[in-house]
């Protein structure tokens, strides 16, 4: 298209082309004819537009009111109930409303109804003229000359150098978003502590469970042993480590090769975190065997190893191996053999680790 | 009372004494072990209502579960699930099932109390089974805070947090609970109907499920405090309700504010 320095429109499409190619010109067709409303002529029309202002300013007036009364009036003491609460909430939010609305919509009516309409045209200016461009020019140079960087280098070299210095907090503010998780993610409270197994525990009252408690059918929903103890990041540990119990017939189970020992009489236990974005996974159809994620519907399949029967899920559910020991308790025997939840970037090198 | 005391000397008196000590013992005990166990299987399930349970079970029951409840190829076997989980299945009108589909529905009972009692006591003889529930753990009475954690962690997932039900594969879902009995509450954490899991007393004690279902009958009562709750099913019904209703009011605005006026 050529150089638009000249100010012309930006034309990119053939059919504007072939349009000048056609209409040498094209006619402007100018303002329409003014049309005056019913209020431009009829004084009673004026009038009623006025007060029909005036009322939505009294309304808003009203609304105002409405906003003070419930707000000082209504007492949110000590023996307030909710109903109280709900009906405070309830004028506040329609006295705030008829407020705002009242003066918004009066103005408007105002300005449609009475203020003048008369249709204005403006021209566009120029865009672009040689002279002004010229005078920028100008600007710049006198700004270059009465700085005198030109001539005093010293100021010149140690600005470059404050600049090029300026951006290196920002670095160590940066630097706190750290440390790094580092391999934090492929680990679970679970993992044995000084050779003492974990319990499996109820959530929330960290009690332990037997496995005589797990009769078929049973879901449980578990944190480890030792959870509702910690002080500091109950939180994050307990994102990691939720696990879901459930007991099905034995004979429905099919364990791969190497995870036989995983389960003990038909009682599996499975990460709760799903492989797809981390929702909790705990819809748990006790004779289809499914486990549904409530978020994106991901569905695992509990007698395949929770293997994904639908969704979006890409791997199965984590399985906690558990055994049972002396009193009876259930225990994990080892941490996940992989990182629960979700794909992260160095989630297969912990996977490796993990296993090697 | 005179011959009485004139007999206290004689030889047997004491054996007398010692059987009747012991009878009373043993009677009380016994009373106090069915309170225990049984808690209350509501009208004492006497020997006519197993019979007659029998008989009205033969007669709409065992089409699909077989005589003797020992279950076909269409329904489960009944030996052993208890007298909750008839009294759950019955009093809500869930069996007798009216046909097949992903999950038998609520619907408007068939049989009456006595008839489901009558049921229950039946297939309660057959095995045992979780019993249903005394009225002390079903009225509600309990902390309704702790019955609320309880209900975050075990149910909420597919019973929604404001216990508003939830969709589950296949065409079930989990119901919603709002005018849902107490009993039926319990009956259902016992015995697990259907894709349920089932939440025994060493998971969630008695006192818990008292708890929950405090917990279900405040929420139930006490309303939404923030205004209309919009079947409280999250950011479906709220997205709908601005796409219509609110753009609605804005697209009205802006063709109000553009129009001539007359």
């Amino acid at each position: 298209m050529g150089n638009h320095s000249d100010g012309s429109p930006n034309h990119s499409g053939t059919v504007a082309t072939a349009g000048q190619n056609e209409v040498e010109k094209f006619q402007d067709p100018g303002i329409p004819p003014h049309r005056l409303r019913l209020a431009d002529t009829d004084p009673r029309a004026a009038k009623r537009a006025e007060r029909q202002v005036a009322l939505l300013f009294g309304i808003s007036v009203v609304g105002t009111l409405i906003f003070l009364v419930a707000y000082f009036a209504i007492d949110l003491g000590n023996d307030s109930s909710i109903a109280t609460i709900r009906l405070q909430n309830a004028l506040l939010g329609i006295g705030t409303a008829f407020a705002m609305l009242g003066i918004g919509t009066g103005i408007v009516h105002w300005a449609k109804a009475l203020m003048p309409d008369h249709e204005v045209s403006e021209e566009r200016h120029a865009i672009r003229i040689e002279e002004d461009r010229q005078a920028a020019v100008r600007i710049v140079d006198d700004i270059l000359d009465e700085t005198g960087i030109k001539r005093r280098p010293l100021i010149r070299n140690t600005l470059l150098g404050a600049v090029a210095l300026a951006p290196l907090p920002a670095l160590a503010i940066f630097g706190d978003l750290g440390p790094r998780p580092d391999d934090k993610l492929a680990h679970t409270m679970w993992a044995p502590h000084d050779g003492k197994l974990k319990r499996l525990t109820r959530d929330p009252d960290g009690t332990p469970i037997k496995a005589s408690d797990v009769t078929i059918g049973s879901a449980f929903h578990v944190i480890p042993e030792g959870l509702n103890e910690l002080t500091e990041g109950k939180l994050n540990e307990k994102a990691k480590a939720v696990v879901l119990l459930m007991r099905l017939d034995p004979a429905s189970l099919n364990p791969s090769k190497g995870r036989e020992e995983w389960g003990y009489n038909g009682i599996v236990a499975y990460s709760k975190i799903c492989t797809h974005v981390g929702c909790p996974v705990a819809l748990y159809e006790q004779q289809t065997h499914h486990l549904l994620c409530p978020c994106h519907q991901s569905t695992f399949d509990l007698t395949q190893e929770c293997k994904v029967i639908f969704g979006p899920a890409s791997r199965p559910l984590p399985q906690l191996p558990i055994a049972v020991d002396d009193e009876g308790y259930l225990v994990a025997t080892s941490d996940f053999h992989e990182p629960v939840g979700p794909s992260y970037w160095e989630r297969d090198e912990h996977e490796r680790n993990i296993n090697s | 009372m005179k011959a009485l005391s004139q007999k206290r000397r004689h030889p047997l008196a004491a054996i007398a004494l010692l059987l009747m000590g012991l009878l009373i013992t043993g009677g009380l005990y016994a009373v106090a072990t069915t309170m225990n166990t049984a808690k209350a299987s509501t009208t004492t399930a006497s020997a006519s209502d197993v019979e007659e349970g029998g008989k009205l079970f033969a007669a709409n029951c065992a089409t699909c579960h077989g005589m003797g409840a020992s279950g076909s190829k269409d329904a489960p076997s009944l030996v052993g699930v208890g007298a909750a989980a008839v009294d759950f299945q019955v009093g809500t009108g869930r069996m007798p099932m009216q046909m097949n589909g992903p999950q038998a529905m609520k619907k408007p009972v068939q049989f009456n109390e006595q008839q489901t009692s009558q049921l229950a006591a039946y297939v309660a003889s057959l095995g045992a089974g979780p019993a249903i529930p005394a009225d002390d753990l079903t009225n509600g009475g309990g902390d309704a805070a702790a019955g609320g954690e309880l209900f975050r962690t075990n149910c909420a997932m597919c019973h929604n947090a404001a216990a508003a039900g939830g969709a589950l594969t296949q065409g079930k879902f989990a119901p919603a609970l709002a005018d849902v009995t107490g009993k039926h509450i319990y009956e259902a954490m016992v015995t697990g109907p259907q894709n349920m899991p089932v939440f025994n007393d060493a998971n969630i004690t008695p006192e818990g499920k008292k708890d929950i279902i405090t917990f279900l009958k405040q929420i139930e009562s006490s309303g939404s405090p923030g205004g209309a709750d919009l079947g409280s099913l999250g950011p479906v019904a709220e997205g709908l309700f601005v796409w219509v209703a609110g753009l609605g009011v804005i697209i009205a605005f802006t063709i109000w504010l553009t129009s001539r006026t007359s």
